[in-house]
């Protein structure tokens, strides 16, 4: 059963980050031509793609907290009302407060009304996907409020009025002569003359005069807003993974906390964590352990805010949920292993994906998000290689979400439409051929006569009319053979 | 109907009436049986790896090796009213004169060069200190503000693996995993140590010493 | 043993010669080879692309070809091609099972346990890794996405071909990178698939090797159709025809790739 014959809403349109203006190929090629976001890309993801294979080797244990992940996420769907209300009753017993959105919007609205409640004009931000996704830094500006982004990428991306392009490392299509011209630009430690005089591209200058910009806003914040990485059911205990220390001092400064998750990041355990720990760091940014998590539940007096807000963002999710198949996509846990290791990502970077949500694992839960109609060039943004599927660590078959997905779509343009595309209708008369022998050979028989095309040449031309033209524009196609293997077979042994 | 109601009457519509039981594998170690000698030099070598400084010292040489790392990392002027300790941290660690944390705004933390706890658990093999709020650890600004953290980790508290570690810890208590400085790989994803949290993380190991 | 040949679609249309060596090797290591008449696809392209319901009629053809051949004797099927028997071992049956089809789909599940890449069933099955070629030419090996990552053929097409007389065997780097060709993203996606190929074909030419090879035909075309536009020199040969060469029977211009005229 899917989604749509449910009736489950997908996330609204005209809200958030989850939708590309052109279509994947498209965005793809302007991409291409970039050379040094080529170069960018290749360093960084051959980087860390090696990083993860080592940590990744020296677990002997590997493939069986893959599959417990795996089996986690699944136990946590199959009954996740239940889990939900009991993660709403410990959080509420420890001091905090939950609040559930539909969708981005009313999200947006829910934080939006928090933060003007505390009278702040200003936010600190720990990296959030979800928060992204929902584009609540642009309804926060609209309601006067200005979130500051803490985490080091997204201070790039922020400060470069960009748009993040990787799930971890939102800048990553930047080099650090980028970065550097974006600070200098930018960030006031530098607005006098001279002043970015000894601000060079290394990492680690670089890396200080974030530190910088970003101290004293810390220490004055009065609201954050977080995401989360997990949240147990059993305790309402909450977890931030990161590296910086921005997620902690986020989580430990300011007076009041808001946090916001999508409804599947659950876990139900305790217990539970002591799979996910293991895998998130090793998988995202090839760590045996990432340098800080922070574990809250509810408030604690005396130690950290004394106001705790926990938004439980659905936006689609449950439509993903409702789909037998899809709802693998639920099962992620952000980790980014299988962008790194993806050779169309690798090559077309994050941007092209149109969502905050790129590669493998955007291919496949963007278009569940927002219904396949709203990204309908996602789910064919792939060689179905299965680098992602062997990368995931919680073993998410996105080769195959990503075939459904394809079905999928096709089945809701031939319900919607009253004739046919010319691509079903070649599928379909391929398909009739193909499942009458005499048929196809009577059509390979025909094939045949491509030889002429040739002219006696080795190849076909070049210049073939399309779809043949996307083919032969790169890459040559041999002349076909005067018969096909199984008419020679037949001639020489009789049928 | 609520936003709630109507989530929760969303997710019981995409799931329907069947709900399996999903028994989760889990085939993966949970317990660690190597010596103890072993997870404490395996905790030392992770943490070096992260650029941590490791000191082992014996239970009644604490004070004087806190001292040594302090001089190592604040340099030779240090002094000891530049240290905040944490309210639980036994009197014999504890570098004479230093500050004990009085519970003052956060943001006054960072009058403080270093900061000087103990540890809930150790995670050897992921190279982890938790912090769990106690009054040994301190409360969490404690030791994120002051650019230096000391902390003080006893044998008996290491464990082999995170299995092991989390089953140690109190979930509802505020709990800090330290491995390792403050970090950032956001730059062409190369590691650099030292962001917002501490930059620099000494950690001095109380046990008997090789050969012992 | 009496082998049925799965020629592939794609093999019997385009490259038929990838064909009747896989034959002629299966028959030289002294086995029958019967060739089912009534094969054409498996339908993986139309899964893949989409098109499951259109995929229903071809995976049944290709079920019924095969179950008449195995009540005829036949102990198992062979194909020169990992994709294609990726599909039939993990999509067929669940394509038949959609569309209610249980009794094929039980039939698809038999001969899908029967059914083997070319390296697998050499290596597993019959035990052998010396096949007595020849071939005298230095050769990388790609191993295509589907062999490695949905059948895990392994070092199996490696260990065949280091037993091949005079082949100078060359690491190919990077092999574990896809080529490109993804069946229809190779044209949905043309210019990222292209991409993909420029870098592939880079790593292929660096190591100067007179032939790539690999088990898939389709990713052999993907890549021998650009080195052929390139008037690179190198040639893409299928595994099967490099294991049936003697030393005179195929040159390395008579590859998947189309040769350039001299």
């Amino acid at each position: 059963m899917s989604a749509v014959f449910l009736g489950l809403p997908t996330a609204p349109a005209g809200v958030g980050h989850l939708r590309g203006d052109r279509p994947f190929p498209a965005a793809a090629r302007d991409a291409l031509r970039d050379g040094q976001l080529r170069a960018n890309l290749g360093r960084a993801t051959a980087t860390i793609r090696a990083k993860r294979a080592a940590v990744v080797g020296e677990v002997p244990d590997w493939e069986a907290l893959r599959q417990a992940g795996a089996g986690v996420k699944r136990a946590t769907l199959a009954r996740l009302d239940e889990h939900l209300l009991e993660l709403e009753a410990r959080v509420t017993e420890r001091g905090g407060t939950v609040h559930w959105a539909r969708d981005a919007a009313e999200a947006n609205a829910v934080v939006t009304g928090l933060v003007r409640a505390t009278g702040a004009g200003e936010v600190v931000k720990v990296k959030s996907m979800a928060t992204q996704e929902i584009g609540l830094n642009e309804a926060l500006a609209a309601a006067g409020v200005t979130a500051h982004e803490t985490d080091l990428a997204e201070l790039i991306v922020q400060l470069g009025e960009d748009t993040p392009s990787h799930i971890l490392v939102p800048a990553i299509h930047r080099n650090r002569a980028e970065i550097r011209e974006v600070f200098a630009r930018t960030m006031p430690q530098f607005a006098g003359p001279g002043d970015a005089g000894d601000l060079t591209d290394d990492p680690r200058r670089l890396a200080m005069a974030a530190r910088a910009h970003l101290r004293e806003r810390f220490l004055r914040a009065k609201v954050a807003i977080s995401g989360a990485n997990f949240a147990v059911a059993e305790t309402g205990t909450l977890a931030v993974v990161e590296s910086e220390g921005n997620g902690r001092m986020c989580l430990t400064l300011p007076d009041t906390l808001i946090t916001v998750m999508g409804i599947e990041k659950l876990v139900p355990t305790w217990r539970d964590l002591e799979v996910f720990l293991q895998l998130l760091p090793r998988s995202s940014t090839g760590e045996r352990m990432n340098p800080y998590t922070s574990l809250w539940t509810g408030v604690t007096p005396g130690d950290g805010p004394q106001e705790f807000h926990l938004v439980l963002l659905d936006n689609g999710r449950t439509a993903v949920l409702a789909d037998e198949v899809g709802r693998e996509a639920l099962h992620c846990i952000r980790c980014s292993a299988c962008l790194n290791v993806c050779p169309v990502y690798e090559r077309t970077g994050g941007h092209a994906y149109g969502s905050v949500y790129p590669g493998p694992i955007g291919a496949v839960l963007s278009p569940q998000l927002t219904g396949v109609e709203d990204n309908a060039s996602l789910p064919y943004a792939s060689s179905l290689c299965g680098a992602c599927y062997d990368a995931c660590p919680v073993a998410i078959d996105i080769p195959s979400i990503l075939v459904h997905l394809r079905g999928e779509h096709v089945e809701a343009v031939a319900r919607e439409r009253r004739r046919p595309t010319p691509e079903a209708l070649a599928f379909r008369a391929l398909a009739r051929v193909m499942s009458h022998p005499r048929l196809w050979r009577a059509a390979q028989r025909a094939a045949g006569l491509g030889r002429f095309l040739a002219r006696g040449r080795p190849t076909l031309p070049a210049a073939l009319p399309p779809p043949a033209s996307a083919w032969t524009r790169t890459r040559d196609l041999p002349a076909p053979p005067a018969r096909s293997f199984v008419q020679q077979w037949t001639r020489e042994h009789g049928a | 109907m609520t936003a709630r109601e109507e989530v929760l009457a969303r997710i019981r519509t995409a799931l329907g009436d069947r709900r399996p039981d999903v028994e989760v594998p889990r085939g993966y170690r949970t317990t660690d049986d190597r010596p103890a000698g072993v997870l404490l030099d395996v905790l030392t070598d992770r943490l070096e790896d992260y650029r941590a400084t490791v000191l082992r010292c014996a239970a009644d040489d604490v004070a004087t090796t806190v001292g040594a790392a302090l001089g190592a990392a604040l340099g030779g002027g240090w002094s000891p009213a530049d240290v905040v300790v944490a309210p639980g941290v036994p009197a014999a660690w504890r570098p004479a004169g230093a500050a004990e944390d009085d519970g003052r705004p956060a943001a006054g933390l960072t009058a403080f060069a270093a900061t000087l706890t103990g540890v809930a658990v150790a995670i050897a093999e992921t190279g982890t200190l938790v912090l769990d709020g106690s009054p040994r650890c301190g409360r969490r600004a404690l030791s994120l503000l002051p650019d230096c953290l000391v902390c003080v980790v006893e044998a008996g508290q290491v464990v082999g693996g995170v299995p092991g570690g989390l089953a140690r810890l109190d979930p509802r208590a505020p709990l800090t995993m330290v491995s390792g400085p403050s970090a950032t790989s956001d730059i062409e994803l190369q590691r650099v140590e030292g962001v917002h949290g501490p930059r620099t993380l000494v950690v001095v190991l109380v046990a008997a010493p090789y050969g012992r | 043993m009496r082998v049925a040949l799965f020629a592939t679609c794609l093999v019997d249309t385009v490259v038929p010669q990838v064909a009747m060596a896989t034959a002629r090797l299966l028959e030289r290591l002294g086995h029958e080879v019967v060739v089912p008449p009534g094969q054409a696809c498996c339908g993986q392209v139309h899964v893949n692309t989409g098109y499951r319901r259109e995929a229903v009629p071809v995976v049944a053809n290709h079920v019924r070809a095969f179950a008449g051949a195995r009540r005829a004797g036949v102990e198992a099927v062979v194909a020169p091609s990992g994709s294609c028997v990726a599909s039939i071992r993990h999509q067929q049956a669940a394509v038949l099972r959609r569309a209610g089809e249980h009794g094929l789909a039980a039939e698809a599940e038999a001969l899908a346990g029967r059914t083997y890449e070319l390296s697998q069933f050499l290596v597993d099955v019959l035990g052998v890794t010396d096949v007595g070629a020849c071939y005298p030419h230095r050769v990388t090996y790609h191993p295509t996405c589907h062999s490695l990552r949905l059948l895990r053929v392994g070092d199996r097409p490696l260990r065949l071909l280091r037993a091949v007389r005079g082949l100078e065997l060359v690491e190919l780097p990077r092999a574990e990178q896809c080529c490109g060709f993804g069946g229809t993203f190779a044209v949905k996606n043309a210019d990222t698939s292209t991409a993909m190929l420029t870098d592939k074909m880079a790593d292929v030419l660096s190591t100067r090797a007179e032939v790539c090879t690999a088990g898939d035909a389709s990713c052999l075309l993907h890549i021998g159709g650009g080195l052929s536009r390139l008037r690179s020199g190198t040639r893409t040969v299928h595994l099967a025809e490099i294991l049936a060469s003697t030393g005179d029977t195929v040159s390395p211009g008579q590859g998947t790739a189309p040769a350039v005229p001299a």
